[in-house]
C-alpha cells in the first residue's frame, strides 16, 4: 500500500510540473502583455514595471525564477490589483468555491446513488422510466440554462411567499449556498445515476447474489450488504474526474449567482491579461485536481485490494 | 465373364448432388450489416438520426430558404416575443415638432399662487404612433410650468404616476412630444401644474395607445416599402417567427447562422482529434514496450490538464485578430486538449487485439505489417471509435457553448448558440425566448447525439457504457 501510493505521489508531482510548465509557455504565447494596460507609459516607467515583475529577463531565466517561486508556494503579485498577492487571492476565494463544491459532490454523490439504486429496484416499471427521462434531460441541457433556472425558482418562490425564503444570488451562508450547489452538481448527479443503475443491474447477476439467496438472507439484506455495497465501488471511481469537473463547472453558477468564488476570479484575469494571477491559479487548480484523483485512487486502493495489485 | 462394356466419358461425370447440408438458411450478415440491423430497431437512435438529418438540414439548407439578414438589427421590433406578422402605419419621417405656445398666457405667473386648477382639455395632437406621441392641453391660470409622467398601468389619484418624462417650464407651453421607447400597448399619460418649482397636487390623466409604426426612411431600407407607398399606409413588418433579440435582430436566422458555428465546432473538432487519437494510440499499441509507454505518459500528462482553465489559456494564447471570429482558435485548443481519451481507448483496443488468434493465424499466412494493421485491426476498432465520434460531438458543443457563455467564446457579432444564450440570459426575466431557443437547440443537439450513441453502443456491442440505458 505504501509503495502504492508514493508511486502515485511522485506521477502526481511530475503531472504538477508538467501542468506548470504549459502554463507557462501558454501564458508567454499570449499576444499583448500585461503592462499594456498602464496609464502612465513612458519607456522608463515601463521599463520599471517590467523590472518590478520580472519581465525584462529572457523566457529561460523566468521560467526558472517561476519554477522556483512555485516550489516555495509563492505566486507573485498581481498585476491589476495593487500589492495584492496571488497567494492571498487564491487563500481568500478558494474556499469559497470548495464549499460549493463540497457541497455539489455531496448532492451529487447522494442522489446519484440514491436514484441509481431506486431505478435499479424498479427496472423497466414507472419510477425508472421517470427517473432515466429526467437523467437524459440532466446530461443534455447546459449547466448554464439549470442556473438560469434555477435563479428563476428562486425568485418565484420569494415572490410566491412574499419573503426571502432563499436569497436569489450573493454569498454568506447556507442557504445562500443551496440552489447553487444544487445546480453545480445535476449534470453529475446525472451521469452517476446511469453509472450506479448499470452497475447494479450487473451485479445481481453476479455469484455471491445467487449465493445470498440460497443461504436464505432476507431482500432488503441481499439488497444493502451485498448488491448496494458491491455497486457503488464503479461510483467511487469516477468521482475523483467529476470533481473536477465539478470545480471548474464552478465558473458559470460563480457567474449567475453572483459568488465570489475562484472561478469569477479566474475569467476576470484572463479578460485582464493578469499573468501572475492565470498562471497561480491554473497551477493551483491543477495541482489540487491531481490531488484529489490521488486521494480517490488511493481510498479505492483501500476498498478493492485488486486495484493495488496491479 | 462379363463382357466388358465401353465407358464414356460421361460416366466420370460427378453426379448431381440432391442434398444439400451445408446450405444456410440465411443470407450471413457482414459485422456492419448486423449492427445496422440492431440500430434499426432501435427507436430512439433512429428518431435521433432522423434528428441530426434534421439539424444538418437546418444549418445547411436553412439559410437558403430563410434568407434574413440575421446580422439586420430592427429597431422598431426590439424582444419580441414569436408572433404572426405585424402590421405598422407607414409614417413620414421626423420632423421635431413646433411645440404650441400661448401668446396671451404670461410664461411666469406674476405671484406664487395658493393653489392651481387641474390641467383642462389634455389629449394628444394628431395620431400617436410608436414613433412619437403628441400631447397638447390647455393654459392654466397662474402656472408657471407643467410636469408629464408615463405609467403603463393606471395611476390611483396622484400614486403611480409612473416615468416623470419631464417638467416644462414656462405656463404658456402647451405641448410635450414623448418619443422614448414607445410600444405598441397602453399609456397613461398625468399632468400636473407647477408654480416654476413646485408641483400641485391636482392631477390629469389620459389613456393613449399608440399605434404601431414604422418611418418612410426605415421601411425602404429594410425593403418593406418602396418610394412611392404613401404615409398613412398599412405595411406588414419583417416576420420573425422566432421573436428578436434585445438588437431587433431574427432570432431563427442568428440561430441558422450560430448552428454554423456551433455544430462546425461540434463536428470538425472532434473528427480532428479522434483521427489524430486513434494513429497515436494505434501507434503506441502497435509498437507496444518502451515507446508505448513514453507515448501514452505524454498522453497521461495532457488528460491531467485542467480542461477548461486550459481552453480558455489555450483560446487566449492563439488569439483573436480583429475582425475574427475565434471559431479557429477554439477549434485548435479543443484538438490539442482532447486527443488523449482516444488515443488510450485505441491502445487499448489495439492490444487486445494484437493477441487475438485470428491475428496469428493472418501473420502464419503470411500476412504483413501493413495487411494486418489495414485488413484486422482497423476494422475491428472501428465500431469503438465510432461510438468515441458520437460522444465526442454533444462534448464538443457543450463546452462551445460553455466558455461563449462565459463570454470566452466567439467574438461578436458571429452568433453560436453558445453566445446566444449569453445575451439571452441577461433577459430572461422579461423575454424568456431570447433565452429559450438556442437553450433548446443546443439541448436537442446533444440528446439526439447522446441517444444515438447509446444505441450505437448498443448495436455495435462495444463494452464501453450503460448497455441498459
Amino acid at each position: 500500500m505504501l509503495r502504492y501510493t508514493l508511486g502515485r505521489l511522485l506521477s502526481g508531482i511530475l503531472t504538477v510540473w508538467f501542468i506548470a510548465t504549459a502554463t507557462f509557455l501558454a501564458m508567454h504565447a499570449v499576444p499583448g502583455d500585461p503592462l499594456m494596460n498602464e496609464k502612465a507609459t513612458t519607456p522608463e516607467i515601463r521599463q520599471n514595471l517590467a523590472k518590478k515583475y520580472g519581465l525584462d529577463r529572457p523566457i529561460p531565466e523566468q521560467y526558472i525564477i517561476f519554477l522556483g517561486n512555485m516550489l516555495q508556494g509563492d505566486f507573485g503579485l498581481s498585476f491589476t490589483q495593487q500589492n495584492r498577492k496571488v497567494n492571498d487571492i487564491i487563500r481568500d476565494h478558494f474556499p469559497v468555491s470548495a464549499a460549493l463544491g463540497i457541497l455539489a459532490i455531496t448532492f451529487a454523490a447522494a442522489g446519484g446513488i440514491l436514484w441509481g439504486a431506486l431505478t435499479a429496484l424498479y427496472r423497466n416499471r414507472l419510477p425508472d422510466i421517470i427517473i432515466m427521462f429526467l437523467v437524459i434531460l440532466g446530461i443534455s441541457v447546459p449547466s448554464f440554462v439549470f442556473a438560469a433556472l434555477g435563479q428563476m425558482l428562486l425568485v418565484n418562490i420569494n415572490q410566491w411567499f412574499g419573503t426571502s425564503v432563499l436569497p436569489v444570488a450573493g454569498w454568506g451562508s447556507l442557504a445562500h449556498m443551496l440552489m447553487p450547489s444544487l445546480v453545480l452538481g445535476l449534470g453529475t448527479m446525472a451521469l452517476l445515476t446511469r453509472l450506479m443503475r448499470s452497475s447494479m443491474l450487473e451485479v445481481v447477476n453476479e455469484d455471491y447474489i445467487k449465493t445470498a439467496k440460497a443461504k436464505g438472507l432476507s431482500s432488503q439484506r441481499i439488497f444493502f450488504k451485498h448488491q448496494l455495497r458491491n455497486a457503488i465501488l464503479p461510483v467511487v471511481t469516477v468521482l475523483g474526474p467529476q470533481i473536477a469537473a465539478i470545480t471548474t463547472g464552478g465558473f458559470v453558477v460563480e457567474l449567475v449567482f453572483a459568488i465570489p468564488g475562484l472561478g469569477r476570479y479566474f475569467v476576470q484575469a484572463v479578460q485582464q491579461l493578469d499573468y501572475t494571477v492565470i498562471m497561480g491559479t491554473t497551477v493551483f487548480y491543477g495541482a489540487f485536481l491531481v490531488l484529489m484523483v490521488i486521494i480517490v485512487d488511493i481510498i479505492y486502493g483501500f476498498i478493492d485490494p485488486r486495484v493495488r495489485l496491479k | 465373364m462379363n463382357a466388358p462394356t465401353a465407358l464414356t466419358e460421361a460416366d466420370f461425370e460427378p453426379s448431381p448432388s440432391t442434398h444439400r447440408a451445408e446450405q444456410l438458411s440465411r443470407p450471413s450478415l457482414s459485422y456492419w450489416q448486423d449492427a445496422w440491423r440492431r440500430l434499426k430497431n432501435n427507436t430512439r437512435a433512429i428518431i435521433s438520426l432522423y434528428l441530426i438529418m434534421a439539424l444538418a438540414f437546418f444549418t445547411i439548407i436553412g439559410p437558403l430558404l430563410w434568407t434574413q439578414d440575421p446580422a439586420a438589427q430592427d429597431l422598431d421590433q426590439i424582444s419580441q416575443a414569436p408572433a404572426l406578422p405585424k402590421t405598422a402605419r407607414l409614417v413620414a419621417d421626423y420632423v421635431p415638432w413646433q411645440v404650441p405656445i400661448s401668446a396671451e398666457h404670461p410664461a411666469e405667473p406674476d405671484d406664487y399662487p395658493d393653489r392651481l386648477d387641474p390641467v383642462t382639455d389634455f389629449r394628444t395632437s394628431g395620431i400617436a404612433t410608436t414613433q412619437s406621441v403628441r400631447l397638447t392641453w390647455s393654459p392654466v391660470n397662474e402656472a408657471g410650468g407643467y410636469s408629464i409622467y408615463r405609467s403603463e398601468t393606471r395611476p390611483d389619484g396622484l400614486m403611480g404616476l409612473g416615468l416623470p418624462l419631464e417638467t416644462v417650464s414656462g405656463g404658456n407651453v402647451l405641448g410635450f412630444e414623448d418619443r422614448l421607447n414607445l410600444k405598441s400597448q397602453s399609456y397613461f399619460y398625468s399632468i400636473v401644474p407647477t408654480d416654476g418649482f413646485d408641483e400641485f397636487d391636482v392631477v390629469t390623466t389620459i389613456q393613449v395607445n399608440p399605434e404601431q409604426s414604422i418611418t418612410q426612411s426605415q421601411a425602404i431600407l429594410q425593403g418593406l416599402a418602396t418610394p412611392e407607398d404613401l404615409p398613412g399606409q398599412a405595411i406588414t413588418l419583417a416576420f420573425h417567427p422566432f421573436g428578436t433579440d434585445y438588437l431587433g435582430r431574427d432570432i431563427l436566422a442568428r440561430l441558422m447562422q450560430g448552428a454554423q458555428v456551433s455544430l462546425f465546432i461540434g463536428v470538425v473538432a472532434p473528427l480532428i482529434y479522434v483521427l489524430f487519437g486513434v494513429f497515436y494510440g494505434g501507434f503506441a499499441g502497435y509498437l507496444g514496450g518502451k515507446v508505448d509507454q513514453l507515448m501514452m505518459r505524454f498522453a497521461d500528462f495532457v488528460v491531467a490538464l485542467p480542461f477548461l482553465l486550459f481552453m480558455i489559456l489555450f483560446k487566449i494564447a492563439f488569439g483573436i485578430g480583429p475582425g475574427e471570429s475565434g471559431v479557429m482558435p477554439m477549434l485548435v485548443a479543443l484538438i490539442l486538449l482532447l486527443w488523449p481519451g482516444t488515443a488510450r481507448l485505441v491502445r487499448g483496443q489495439v492490444l487486445k487485439i494484437r493477441e487475438q488468434g485470428y491475428i496469428e493465424a493472418a501473420r502464419l499466412l503470411g500476412g504483413n505489417s501493413s495487411y494486418l494493421i489495414l485488413r484486422h485491426i482497423i476494422p475491428n476498432t472501428m465500431g469503438v471509435i465510432l461510438v468515441t465520434l458520437t460522444f465526442a460531438v454533444p462534448s464538443a458543443i457543450f463546452t462551445e457553448a460553455f466558455l461563449s457563455f462565459i463570454g470566452m467564446g466567439v467574438a461578436p457579432p458571429t452568433p453560436s448558440w453558445g453566445s446566444m444564450c449569453n445575451e439571452g440570459v441577461k433577459t430572461m426575466l422579461s423575454h424568456p425566448h431570447e433565452l429559450f431557443f438556442p437553450a433548446l437547440f443546443i439541448s436537442i443537439t446533444v440528446l439526439a447525439f447522446n441517444l444515438l450513441g447509446d444505441g450505437l453502443t448498443e448495436a455495435l456491442d462495444s463494452k464501453m457504457r450503460s448497455r441498459d440505458l
